[in-house]
């Protein structure tokens, strides 16, 4: 009989993932490093002052980009809460839970950022529409994963339970999505689509594309981060991680 | 099948009436709120004709909430529940059978009392009925989103704190249609639209809550 070759599933184990994670996370960190800072330059000395709104426009390089990220890292928490109840795979649901809370500071510099953005072009930090109610209610879904995870002592339970209730919340994303088009809403509609071409200036695009990017990065190194880290608690009385635990190699 | 369920309602009506102080609590605690608030904001009649709806509503909300636990609690305590979750019976329908007691014994008398309500705040008789129908057609989707919540909670720390944060931004939708179509109806804008979407919310979490209530079930019970 042929010795197995390795598949890529070997990465679904915490040991063997663990070190690469370690290997990607300057990686991704470094990149969001650099497209931030060009991103930044893009944004407030090349692109061009807004015509209806002033400068003031220019906090859209960082909204829009949280705002994205704060809806999309919501699907990618609750896909790996899925696979981690289908499956039964401990990973993924170690996953699912290292995304949570950069997904709620995602949501949240979203909301602030949009408060601020929002005073000088309504007139008003906070209205009750469609799109920002939503994106509040995103917010309270992430920060309901974090603490029902928190509240239950098993750890397998608290990765269903929390699974259940990611799943059960993915709905709201598609409603803030869509909300725009859904309700007269004070919230500006979308500018940028698979299906049209931008109707916005296209260095503000790009720097808007780059930041986000950027903002895609930092998630992602954040996550890995913290992903290492409850790997570490999680598996603490293994073999591998005393072993680390000695040599200092943690 | 449906003697499943109606076995199931059954016995949480019979559960419900042996104790009837859980149900009446409820009730009392949606009473007390919605009298406080002309306490606290003043008798003027047009402002509170104005919030009655939301208050209502938000109130009916809290209250439904505060009754959660007893959905499944007792069962938990005294290994129902284990059984339910043994039978053969498929768990999804016997979750559904909780759910309607559970809006029979909470979601049903607090619509009822509503219109007391619509009396108290001046609403008249148009917006009276409006807001009993809303609350009619929301309260179900009040017991069924809230016995997901219920499940995953179950035997956990800080249960019905944390109940609430889990169930009360699933139930924001629910809430902004329902209030919703008394403020259209008030505003003399037909509130056909309204009802429609919280009734398209009910007939979704009819159709889908009760397979995340089994899942949560099986994972509280391991």
């Amino acid at each position: 009989m042929n010795a197995p070759r390795s598949s890529l599933f070997r990465f679904a184990s915490p040991q063997v993932f663990y070190p690469l994670a370690g290997k990607l996370i300057p990686w991704f960190a470094v990149a969001a490093a650099a497209l931030a800072a060009w991103g930044v330059y893009l944004g407030f000395f090349v692109a061009p002052t807004d015509a209806t709104q002033g400068d003031s426009y220019r906090i859209i390089y960082i909204h829009v980009a949280s705002a994205w990220m704060s809806m999309f890292l919501y699907v990618i928490m609750a896909f790996w809460a899925a696979i981690g109840i289908a499956f039964n795979t401990r990973l993924s649901s170690m996953m699912a839970s290292a995304i949570a809370p950069t997904g709620a500071l995602m949501t949240f510099i979203a909301l602030w950022t949009g408060a601020f953005w929002g005073r000088p072009t309504w007139g008003a930090y906070w209205v009750w529409d469609a799109r920002l109610t939503s994106e509040l209610i995103l917010l309270f879904l992430y920060l309901g994963f974090i603490a029902l995870q928190a509240a239950i002592d098993d750890a397998r339970r608290a990765d269903r339970a929390g699974a259940i209730i990611a799943i059960v919340g993915v709905i709201n994303v598609p409603i803030i999505y869509f909300s725009v088009k859904w309700w007269n809403t004070l919230h500006q509609g979308a500018s940028v689509s698979l299906t049209k071409a931008p109707t916005m200036a296209t260095t503000m695009l790009t720097g808007m594309l780059v930041m986000a990017l950027a903002f895609w990065m930092y998630s992602i190194a954040a996550s890995l981060a913290r992903v290492r880290s409850i790997i570490l608690e999680r598996e603490k009385r293994t073999d591998w991680v005393r072993e680390l635990s000695d040599k200092g190699a943690l | 099948m449906s003697g499943l369920v109606g076995n199931v309602v059954r016995r949480d009506l019979l559960l419900a009436m042996r104790q009837k102080s859980d149900v009446l609590n409820t009730l009392f605690f949606f009473v007390v709120v919605v009298t406080l608030v002309p306490l606290g904001v003043g008798p003027e009649p047009n402002l509170l004709r104005a919030i009655a709806p939301g208050v209502v509503w938000v109130a009916a909300l809290l209250a439904a909430m505060l009754s959660l636990p007893r959905l499944f609690a007792n069962d938990y305590a005294d290994g129902t529940l284990e059984q339910m979750l043994l039978s053969a019976e498929p768990l999804p329908l016997i979750v559904l059978g909780k759910a309607v007691a559970h809006w029979l014994v909470t979601g049903l008398p607090l619509t009822v009392v509503s219109l007391v309500f619509g009396v108290m705040f001046n609403l008249g008789t148009e917006l009276t009925l409006v807001m009993a129908a809303s609350l009619l057609v929301g309260t179900p989707v009040l017991s069924l989103i809230g016995a997901v919540g219920a499940a995953l909670t179950l035997g956990v720390r800080g249960g019905g704190v944390l109940t609430s944060l889990l169930v009360l931004p699933l139930y924001i939708p629910v809430l902004i249609f329902g209030a919703g179509a008394v403020e259209a109806s008030a505003a003399s804008i037909d509130s056909t639209a309204y009802f429609l979407i919280v009734g398209a919310i009910f007939l979704f979490s009819a159709a889908l809550t009760p397979w995340a209530v089994a899942a949560a079930l099986r994972v509280a019970a391991e």
